[in-house]
């Protein structure tokens, strides 16, 4: 219950492995990490990504990690660029200059199911699941992003077939039961409430078994007692080893739940640091309060 | 119980040549202008056409016009392999055909995927359109495919009974009817193996919503080309058996309109249902034969001869009446009813 990470595949053990062999080396030397973090620590990499779409450039020379195992806010105003550096690293943009690296690799360019597999999973700011599926066959989908079960051996119901479908149905219970909207499991994804619905979501994303988990503004919508029911599901989450991206700009619940922090506005970092940091920062303070200013 | 019922439901179909013998609705059931074992075979083709272009159009949701082509490839592919008028002079025995013709179904599936994954909706409907009509135009137009005069002389497949008659003759199609719902009864378990598994979910995920499936680690690509060469192969079933019954095999009987039809099939039954997908297929058949040998009260001409004008009829009160199809899919209907407003906008 508490650990639904436990049964991680063997691909991502291999992949958990690899950076440690390679990237570190190469990266040490290439990559200046900064802020005094060693660079086995770092997770996810967003070296210098510029992206434009057309004349409007969208990010601009961004730049942060990730550690493992923390909780990671990315914030700034509406129309800072949050969503946009969000898919930059899951593979939805491709960066127009910069290199995003996770664990060591770099991920620009990589399709989409593989960057999935690869450990990186996701949520969507506005809802996006199945909605004609039920709870429990959305978890399944993203709980099949691990399994090797092909065409022919689901046509013959070979043994891996069911083995596979057993043990997918048993962890997407168990996720449903971890983010506790297990009671509508049968249910199409459409009749559930907005709250469960983003629930669902958030287990769809674990079952793919990630390192790393986005969440996209996940409370957007949410009244407070949802808001700390959330807080608490993201420690949770974080508890069995999974690193958490948070975007948001509720500046109270970022400050409340994350480690580190970093700042967008117009496409440009202006700050970083943990919440005090930021909170005391004078471009962060005039950027929320719309105070104009160089310092960006 | 449910097991019982299916395997009651075989039989039945099994005995439907018999159907005429059914005393008082008997004779009302089975067609006059063609005999009835005929037309159970046609049915059986149809069937199998709709049970395939389910999985492309149904399943993973993959708007496909042109599936006509696949039928035509299983088809021209016996013909290729068995024919003396091919310019292959092979002669292979009808059973030995088969299952070269059924791979080069399949790879045609895949040729028409390939460039096409990145289509959608109309546009993807507007492609699979042209793969029919160059099949056809290829196939009118060039000397190795023989146009009209087409491909006489393929073998029947093989068996003969304990007095050297063989089991699949000339002149009664019963036996090409029973070999036709075998068939369509193994293809039933393969397509709903498929749609219970990890395969049918991730076309159910591409057809919601293809991004998201992608971002959640379904391998798209794979599954869409998967989805067109098991339609493919299904439909070049339909192909190698018509060939195997007709003994015959020209490039008229590949127009667009069968598309459209086994198509217009597979929405009426219920998109994406298997059963529906089989009523419908059957239905396109059995009511243009149904049709033949009775006239009209006033002109006294055929029926058959007013087919798509009645057949139209009967798809536009179907459709107005159940427009989730007669054995809807739960999702799709619910997919529907999402659309009902882009219909008609209120």
């Amino acid at each position: 219950m508490s650990e639904p990470h436990i049964e991680t595949p063997q691909e991502l053990d291999d992949a958990n492995a690899r950076p440690v062999d390679e990237a570190v080396p190469t990266g040490d030397a290439a990559v200046p990490v900064g802020r005094g973090v060693r660079s086995e620590d770092v997770l996810l990499e967003v070296d210098d990504v510029t992206l434009r779409f057309g004349g409007v450039v969208a990010l601009n020379g961004v730049s942060f990690s990730l550690r493992k195992g923390e909780i990671f806010g990315l914030i700034g105003p509406n129309g800072a660029g949050k969503t946009t550096c969000f898919n930059a690293m899951t593979g939805v943009y491709q960066p127009t200059s910069g290199a995003i690296r996770f664990q060591g690799q770099s991920i620009v360019g990589k399709k989409k199911h593989e960057i999935t597999r690869g450990g990186i999973a996701r949520t969507f700011q506005n809802v996006r699941l199945f909605p004609e599926m039920t709870a429990l066959e959305n978890v399944m989908v993203g709980a099949d992003a691990h399994h090797q079960t092909s065409v022919l051996s689901a046509l013959f119901r070979l043994p891996r077939h069911w083995r596979e479908e057993r043990s997918g149905r048993e962890r997407s219970i168990e996720l449903l039961k971890f983010v506790g909207i297990m009671h509508r499991a049968g249910d199409v994804a459409r009749n559930l409430s907005y709250g469960e619905q983003r629930r669902l979501e958030i287990a769809r994303a674990l079952a793919t078994n990630p390192t790393l988990l986005c969440l996209d503004e996940p409370a957007a919508g949410f009244n407070p007692a949802e808001k700390a029911d959330l807080l608490a599901l993201i420690r949770r989450i974080r508890d069995t080893g999974v690193t958490v991206l948070l975007i948001e700009h509720d500046m109270r619940l970022v400050m409340g739940v994350t480690d580190r922090i970093v700042v967008l506005e117009f496409g440009r970092k202006i700050a970083e640091g943990t919440p005090a940091e930021v909170r005391d920062n004078p471009a962060v303070i005039a950027a929320y309060l719309g105070v104009p200013t160089d310092a960006a | 119980m449910r097991g019982i019922g299916v395997l009651v439901l075989a039989v039945l179909a099994f005995l439907l040549p018999y159907a005429g013998s059914i005393p008082g609705i008997g004779p009302q059931i089975i067609t006059q202008g063609i005999d009835w074992p005929s037309a159970l075979f046609n049915m059986s083709y149809y069937v199998l056409l709709s049970l395939g272009l389910n999985v492309v159009v149904g399943f993973a949701g993959l708007l496909d016009l042109g599936y006509v082509g696949f039928f035509a490839v299983g088809a021209y592919g016996t013909a290729l392999l068995t024919s003396n008028d091919s310019i292959m002079h092979t002669k292979w025995a009808w059973i030995a055909a088969a299952p070269f013709a059924l791979a080069g179904t399949m790879l045609a599936g895949l040729l028409l995927g390939w460039p096409t994954l990145r289509l959608r909706g109309d546009y993807l409907a507007i492609v699979t359109l042209g793969f029919a009509e160059i099949i056809r135009i290829v196939a009118t137009s060039t000397q190795t495919l023989r146009g009209d005069r087409g491909f006489t002389g393929i073998p029947h497949p093989p068996g003969s009974f304990s007095d050297g008659k063989p089991i699949f003759g000339v002149t009664d199609a019963t036996p090409y009817f029973w070999l036709g719902l075998t068939v369509i009864i193994l293809v039933i378990l393969g397509v709903r193996n498929l749609d219970r598994s990890r395969v049918g979910r991730s076309w159910l995920a591409i057809r919601e919503d293809e991004e998201a499936a992608e971002i959640m680690g379904v391998r798209t690509t794979k599954f869409k080309l998967w989805a067109f060469a098991i339609g493919a192969f299904i439909g070049g079933l339909g192909g190698v058996l018509f060939a195997g019954e007709q003994g015959f095999v020209n490039s008229q009987t590949f127009v667009l309109q069968f598309s459209i039809l086994v198509l217009a099939g597979v929405v009426m039954g219920g998109s994406g249902n298997i059963a529906g997908a089989i009523l419908g297929g059957a239905l396109i058949s059995y009511i243009p034969d149904r049709l033949r040998g009775i006239s009209d009260p006033f002109f006294h001409t055929d029926l058959y001869e007013y087919r798509f004008a009645i057949f139209g009829v009967v798809i536009i009160v179907i459709m107005v009446l159940r427009p989730q199809g007669l054995i809807p899919s739960r999702r799709r209907a619910m997919e529907l009813k999402d659309r009902e407003k882009e219909v008609a906008p209120l």
